[in-house]
Formats: C-alpha cells, sequence, structure tokens
C-alpha cells in the first residue's frame, strides 16, 4: 500500500489545464498550414503537383495562380512545404483544425477557416456536458487511435469534460471512426452505427476518415466515413495532434465558443 | 545450409539473375532443411508470374538465404514439415491462386480477391464481394462445450479482428483468430512504384510502427538504387527507432498493469508514453516520426540546442520510466497475475516462427539490430534482453529490459549524432532494373521485413511487407490454449500485436 502512494507523490500532477491553458507543442508540428499567394509565381504548380494525395488544387485568377489545400485529403507530411520554392506554404504548429462541414477543410490565402460550431441546441442539452463515444477502428493504420485512446489518459483526462469512451454501441451517444472504412468493414461501421441509440453523432477522425488518407482510391476500402454513415465532425490530421481532436470535441460539445480562426 | 541459395545481408541488393531458380522439389526440401537447421523462414511470397521465392533469415551468421522456384497451381504443401509457413502459404493461395497441397488448416488471411486474374483458391466469383470472416472455423462439440465470437468491433478502442474460443466453462481448449478487416490493398498499390504515396502508406501499414516500417522500407528502395544514407541520418534513424520503442514498451506495461488492476503504473505509463512520443514530435513535428525518414536519408536534423532540450527530456521520462516499472515488478499482486499466465513453450514459439518479444521471452536472444544491423547500428546492441519461461511476465519483462537498454541506447546516440552534418544522399534513389533487396528493421514489436523486386524500368514488380505481427497472432493462439477465458485480455496485451501491420 506505502509503496503506490509514495510513486503516486513522485510521479506528480500531469493532467494539463486545456482549454484555459494551452499544453507546450512541439515547434515542429505540422497543424495548420499558411499559403501566401502572393508569392506565386504565373503558372506555378509545383505544390500541387508535389502533393501525393491530390489535396492541393490550383485555381488561377487574373493569371496568378491561387493554392487551395484541402485539409481532408492532407496527410500533414512535408511535400509541399519542401517543394515550394519561393516557402508560399507553410505548416505552422495551429493546432485548431475540426470543422462542421467537409467543404471548410480548406485552406486558401485570405479565407478565414471555419472552426466547427457547437450542435444544435437540442443535442447540445443533451450531450453538452455528458457524450459517450463508441469508438470504431475501420481500415487505417491505428495511429489515430493512439490520439484518440491518449485523450483517456490522465495527461488529458476527458473524463472532466463528460466525455468518454464506451464499451458498447447501445451506451453510446455517438460513433468515432478512425480509417477510411476498408470494405471489409463497412458492414460492421453500419451495424454499429444502427446500433447505436437516436439521436447520435458521428466523428471522423484523421485524413483516412475523412477522404481516405494515404490509401485514397484503393479499391480496397470507401475513402472515409462520410461514404457509409453521415458525420458531423470532421478533425483532420494524419494522425490529428491530440489537442486537435480534443479542441474538436469540445467545439462539438459547446465548451470553446470562438468558431474561426483569422487568416494568418 | 548455403549451398542451393544466394546469400545476401539485410539492407542490401542483388542482380535478379544471382537469385537461383530451383526445381520445386529442391527449393521445398531447402526450406525444410534450413529451417530444421535453426534458420527462420522470413517469407515466402509469389510475384505474380508464377515465381515463389523464398527467404530464410540466418540470424546466427547475420545473413539472408534467398532461391525461388516456378510453382504449378498447385503444390505440395510445406507445412506439414515447415510450420513456421502455415500462413505465407495461405497468403500465397490468396493473393495468387496457387494452392499449397496437404495444408492443414487451409482458409483465407485478409479476405480480398486475389492479385493476378485467375480462380480463386476457394472457388469465390470474382465478380462479387468477399464477405470477411466467412470461411470454416474450428469447432469442439460435446455437452457443455460452447462457443465465444468476440468482434469484429471490440469494446474499446482496438482494431477490428474476429476471435472464436471454444471454451468449457472458463476454460479455453482453443482460440482462432481471424483478421483482413484492415486490409487496404498496400502491396497490391506498391506496384509499379515507388509511387510518390508509397512512403506514406510504408509509414501507414502500423501507425505505431512508423519508423521501423519507414526504415525498412528505405532500406530497400536504397539498395535496389545503390544509395547510402549518410551517417548522421543512419544515427537520427536509430534514434527515432529507440523513441517509438521506448513509448510502446511503456504503452504495453501501463496496458498490462491495467488489465490485472494494478491502476498506479497503468496511470503514471498512459502519461509517460505520451512524453516518449513527444520526443518524436520534437525532432519531426508528429508524435509518431511521420515525415521523418525519406529514401535517402531523413528530413530532419537536430542542432545542439535541440539535443539537450531532447536529453532533459528523455532522461525525466525515462527516470519516470523506470520508477514506474520498478514499481510494477515489486508488487508481489501484479507478480502473480503475471506469473504462469498465457506460456509458450520455447519449442513452439521456436517451430512455429514467433520473432521479437514474443521470441526473446522463451529464452531466445535473436535481435535484428544485432544480428542484421544497418550501417552505423552494428555493435550499439549487445547480447538482447530475454527471459524464461514464455508467459505474460516473461513478455513484460523483456519489454522493461528493452526499456531499459532503449534509454541507453538512445542516450549514446544523442551524443553521437552529428548536429550540423548531412542528412540526406545527395543522389536520387532511383532503384535499378532486375534487382531484389530485402530491408530488416528491429521495431518494437520484433523484425519488420520487407522485399521489392523489380521490372525492366527499375519500377516495383512486387513489393511484400511482413510484419512481425503475421508471425506472432500464431503466438497468442497457443498461449491460450488451456488458460482461462477471463485472461484473455491479459495475455493479448501481453504480444499486444498489430492488425493494420497484419492486414496491409
Amino acid at each position: 500500500m506505502i509503496p503506490p502512494i509514495l510513486a503516486r507523490l513522485r510521479q506528480g500532477h500531469h493532467t494539463n489545464r486545456f482549454p484555459d491553458e494551452v499544453p507546450p507543442l512541439p515547434d515542429r508540428l505540422r497543424g495548420r498550414p499558411t499559403v501566401d499567394a502572393a508569392l506565386c509565381p504565373p503558372g506555378c504548380r509545383i505544390c500541387a503537383d508535389a502533393c501525393s494525395v491530390d489535396a492541393i488544387g490550383i485555381e488561377y485568377r487574373n493569371g496568378k495562380p491561387v493554392p487551395r489545400i484541402d485539409l481532408g485529403r492532407c496527410i500533414f507530411c512535408p511535400d509541399c512545404a519542401t517543394a515550394c520554392p519561393e516557402r508560399a506554404i507553410r505548416f505552422t504548429p495551429e493546432y485548431r483544425l475540426a470543422t462542421r462541414q467537409r467543404d471548410d477543410l480548406v485552406v486558401e490565402d485570405g479565407k478565414v477557416y471555419a472552426l466547427g460550431k457547437a450542435l444544435e441546441a437540442k443535442l447540445l442539452a443533451l450531450y453538452g456536458r455528458s457524450l459517450k463515444l463508441r469508438v470504431v477502428s475501420a481500415g487505417g493504420c491505428n495511429g489515430c487511435e493512439v490520439d484518440v485512446n491518449v485523450l483517456g489518459t490522465l495527461a488529458w483526462d476527458i473524463g472532466r469534460f463528460g466525455i468518454s469512451y464506451v464499451a458498447s454501441p447501445r451506451h453510446a451517444d455517438g460513433m468515432l471512426i478512425c480509417g477510411a472504412v476498408s470494405a471489409n468493414m463497412e458492414l460492421a461501421v453500419r451495424k454499429t452505427w444502427d446500433a447505436i441509440p437516436e439521436p447520435k453523432v458521428c466523428i471522423a477522425v484523421g485524413a483516412c476518415a475523412i477522404a481516405g488518407g494515404p490509401f485514397a482510391g484503393h479499391p480496397e476500402q470507401r475513402n472515409g466515413a462520410a461514404s457509409v454513415v453521415p458525420v458531423d465532425l470532421f478533425i483532420p490530421g494524419c494522425p490529428p495532434h491530440p489537442l486537435t481532436i480534443l479542441d474538436g470535441f469540445l467545439r462539438l460539445i459547446g465548451r470553446i465558443e470562438e468558431s474561426r480562426v483569422p487568416p494568418a | 545450409m548455403s549451398g542451393a541459395w544466394c546469400t545476401m545481408r539485410a539492407g542490401t541488393a542483388v542482380p535478379l539473375t544471382d537469385v537461383p531458380i530451383l526445381p520445386l522439389d529442391a527449393l521445398r526440401a531447402a526450406v525444410i532443411s534450413g529451417v530444421a537447421a535453426g534458420a527462420r523462414l522470413g517469407c515466402w511470397c509469389g510475384d505474380g508470374s508464377g515465381m515463389v521465392y523464398a527467404v530464410l533469415v540466418d540470424d546466427a551468421a547475420g545473413r539472408l538465404l534467398v532461391a525461388r522456384a516456378v510453382l504449378p497451381a498447385q503444390y505440395p504443401a510445406l507445412t506439414p514439415e515447415c510450420p513456421q509457413a502455415h500462413l505465407f502459404e495461405r497468403e500465397l493461395a490468396e493473393q495468387y491462386g496457387i494452392i499449397p497441397v496437404g495444408h492443414p488448416w487451409f482458409k483465407p488471411v485478409r479476405y480480398h480477391h486475389r492479385f493476378t486474374p485467375g480462380p480463386d483458391a476457394w472457388g469465390r466469383p470474382a465478380d462479387q464481394p468477399i464477405a470477411p470472416g466467412v470461411t470454416d472455423m474450428f469447432t469442439v462439440t460435446g455437452d457443455e462445450v460452447h462457443e465465444v465470437a468476440v468482434g469484429p468491433v471490440h469494446a474499446g478502442i482496438i482494431e477490428p479482428g474476429h476471435f472464436r474460443f471454444q471454451c468449457h466453462g472458463e476454460h479455453v481448449f482453443h482460440l482462432e483468430i481471424n483478421l483482413g478487416y484492415q486490409h487496404r490493398g498496400i502491396e497490391r498499390a506498391a506496384k509499379g512504384g515507388p509511387h510518390p504515396r508509397t512512403l506514406y502508406q510504408m509509414e501507414a501499414a502500423a501507425g505505431d510502427t512508423t519508423i521501423g516500417h519507414a526504415w525498412a522500407y528505405c532500406q530497400v528502395i536504397e539498395a535496389l538504387a545503390e544509395v547510402a544514407a549518410p551517417q548522421p541520418a543512419i544515427d537520427l534513424r536509430a534514434l527515432m527507432l529507440e523513441f517509438e520503442r521506448l513509448a510502446n514498451h511503456t504503452g504495453d506495461l501501463g496496458a498490462l498493469a491495467g488489465d490485472v488492476g494494478f491502476l498506479p503504473t497503468s496511470s503514471f505509463n498512459g502519461r509517460i508514453r505520451g512524453d516518449f512520443l513527444n520526443l518524436s514530435a520534437a525532432v519531426c513535428g508528429s508524435r509518431l516520426g511521420r515525415g521523418m525518414l525519406i529514401p535517402g536519408g531523413v528530413r530532419f536534423g537536430i542542432d545542439a540546442a535541440r539535443r539537450d532540450d531532447l536529453h532533459r527530456r528523455l532522461d525525466r521520462a525515462g527516470a519516470d520510466a523506470i520508477h514506474s516499472g520498478e514499481l510494477l515488478f515489486n508488487t508481489a499482486s501484479v507478480q502473480a497475475r503475471f506469473e504462469g499466465v498465457g506460456i509458450v513453450r520455447r519449442e513452439d514459439a521456436v517451430a512455429a516462427g514467433l520473432v521479437g518479444v514474443a521470441l526473446r521471452a522463451c529464452g531466445h536472444p535473436h535481435d535484428a539490430r544485432r544480428n542484421h544491423p544497418t550501417g552505423s547500428q552494428a555493435g550499439l546492441i549487445g547480447m538482447p534482453a530475454t527471459a524464461n519461461g514464455g508467459d505474460v511476465h516473461a513478455r513484460a519483462s523483456v519489454r522493461f529490459a528493452e526499456l531499459r537498454e532503449s534509454l541507453s541506447l538512445s542516450r549514446f546516440l544523442l551524443e553521437r549524432i552529428e548536429t550540423d552534418g548531412l542528412l540526406q544522399a545527395r543522389t536520387p534513389c532511383d532503384p535499378r532494373p532486375h534487382h531484389l533487396a530485402i530491408g530488416i528493421i528491429e521495431g518494437w514489436r520484433g523484425p519488420v521485413l520487407h522485399l521489392g523486386i523489380t521490372g525492366s524500368n527499375g519500377n516495383l514488380t512486387r513489393y511484400k511487407i511482413v510484419d512481425p505481427s503475421f508471425h506472432n497472432w500464431f503466438g497468442l493462439m497457443l498461449a491460450m490454449r488451456d488458460e482461462q477465458i477471463s485472461d484473455f485480455p491479459l495475455c493479448n496485451k501481453s504480444f499486444n500485436l498489430s492488425y493494420c501491420g497484419f492486414d496491409l
């Protein structure tokens, strides 16, 4: 009995204070990228060509290229930023990325990034202080699962927000999906969703669950959760930092309200 | 053992013409006698042209033996004489329709259509979807015998798989594991590559082994291209590999503590694991090491200030991890629950071809960092940590011993890394045509083996991935024989195998 108590004293208290304080983030974290289209030379599409997952589209405005990064497809590798000779694309440690709409997952020069708003009033009344999630892993790499799981540890302690992961869909208020939804998991994902009582929410975590990630287009998978079930919250990343996931959860349940990130 | 074979080292390539094409009988005999003489079947795979490649891993001599043969549509199975081949032969049948006649438990592996046109080995129609898990299962019949089916979705944040227990009350006669739910087509997609996306698919072969798989892939591509990554890059890779090991071993010890209800270590390690993941993020921006490796080198270096910061944080997290682990191993009630549970006998582990932590826990000192070192890794690892008994306690002890060693090794590498050294080779990695290369990296679970073969234009005609979990899931089935079903979570955590690394 005594050694565990002494150990507890030695190990100390480590639960971070988010959202009141943002815990330190790695300076090299590739969070939300910024694009400075003013630096883009005419006709250039080096970034789009460097992207292996087709996350960057180029629009031409008055002949000037304007890159548009789809954070739903983006796997947050350094390729575009490394390839750009003008350093027009940079990844920043900005961790706030979650949106309610698939179409909002876009980074474009001068465009405000629309972070996800809270659930509608009726759902918020039900789930704002207690949200039980069934986590389904379906055709990813177990990387997002790592960072979803870590929120349950004492460093993050999502229980303090009334959020927890539950062992049965019958006990759940919603489903959290990681992975592109492999063909072999499609039926299981549908059945899990059907087994959750109404009303319910669905959260897609990671590039795979949003758009297939590095496996997009493979016939062995379904390019993300939205092809199988309706998605209420998109949390991009490959995998997202735990803080990105937690920030998304807290926005959904109305614990963080400011909803727009101004252009850098 | 080497007579009929082409011998090579891990992390090298040979011209395809150097790989002998043996008569099928001779290849079978060579594999069977080689494994009987102490080598391990590292790979047995088709290439889509009717050829099968055999790779024996000879740890004692630190070399690989490679040979091939033309296979007919049916051939006499290896498995009855060489049990290590059992999954490889099922995989070969599923991918290319080649049937091992006499295989004792001939079932699909991942539930997908074959890679090449032709009849399915189980007669499944090519124009209809294949339902996962629909197959014969081993069953036990009798009064009061019952079956417990679990998954594919599990009651936690766990990857999908289907488990079937044959039970008599609490007593488990047999556990059968059906996987394939995470199959997303990685090997098939690599064909014709390397494509721009291939590196990222390798990183995501098993996300918790990002560095292990990415490094094995880089070894293959660099060997095919005859490009050597610079020394500082190798050291940084080795450092990241140890950070990966530290994080996962810490997490596993915490999970084992949780499964026997010992909450202090369970809680502490959940946090400390994050501290190790954050070391990886401090180097490359990703807690899993994403974006760090690239064929030819690495993309992020560390300057002196970053090195000092890493050192400080490593020391702090390391001290906490050792303290938490010692508490676990000094608690009698924990020991009572770990000891004698989930035993895999040494001879069974060797016969089944188990690898990594699971094999070392049976007293077998094999570690690719020592037996098949790459570049500057040579000499860094002495005798690997082992334990005897093959039970949960042995697998936990090996992890804890490796955690200690990994801390020392990380400190050593941090000291040695040139902070302003060259990070990437100056020549591009263009694979040579008609070569075969093999990479082996000792990931935290065990050896990660990648094999690449190029065609006439240097493109990959076959890319094969063998995650340690491919070998070790069978070990979990062995460990559950005659155990209580209530001990399954504990046994499962003591292996902590990858589903996605198996399913690819």
